[in-house]
């Protein structure tokens, strides 16, 4: 499912016209990426939480060449399910 | 500061102001509820400008328990992932 078929899927399940429906998405996922870009976490019961790791810089390698470079420090957010989807998700299996 | 779907609530009833507050609430359960039954259902939720969960087969494999040492087997499983879109990593990283 991407963007647009959640908000069609959204504007049916509560009667709302598309483009309200595409609105409060977009409130949404905006509301999120401005929590993480201030480096807070994402807490939502029963869907998961986000967290944003912090890396130092390090000596890696070009995968392709082999060759050394720096790595610069980075900020990189990480999911983990909440425990009911992640029970849910493995029993519909 | 963690944010929680009340502050999800809050920010739908502000920036949209045709909405009650008990409008506001049903829309973020509602996207959640699609966006969990989507997982559900075994297909990957893309989210433009975010990212994108996928849900990813587990083959059964043997583990130990790190306390005892015993062996066992882990059973088959389904589990959900997280990618960053490019926009999301940029944003975090102050681009």
């Amino acid at each position: 499912m991407n963007k647009s078929e959640l908000i069609e899927a959204l504007a049916q399940d509560i009667g709302i016209p598309h483009r309200e429906a595409a609105a409060i998405t977009n409130t949404i996922i905006d509301t999120m990426i401005e929590s993480l870009s201030r480096g807070e976490s994402i807490e939502i019961r029963g869907f998961g939480s986000f967290v944003i790791k912090q890396y130092e810089s390090y000596e890696g390698r070009n995968p392709k060449t082999g060759k050394k470079i720096k790595v610069k420090p980075k900020k990189l957010p990480f999911f983990k399910v909440g425990k009911d989807l992640r029970e849910q998700v493995n029993v519909s299996g | 500061m963690t944010l929680t779907k009340a502050d999800l609530v809050q920010q739908v009833y502000k920036n949209h102001e045709t909405l009650t507050k008990a409008q506001a609430t049903e829309s973020v359960e509602a996207f959640l509820r699609i966006s969990k039954n989507s997982l559900i259902d075994g297909s990957d939720l893309l989210l433009s400008g975010f990212g994108k969960f996928n849900v990813k087969d587990k083959n059964a494999r043997r583990g130990r328990n790190p306390q005892t040492g015993a062996e066992l087997t882990l059973d088959a499983r389904r589990v959900v992932t997280f990618k960053p879109s490019g926009i999301l990593r940029e944003k975090i990283n102050g681009a």
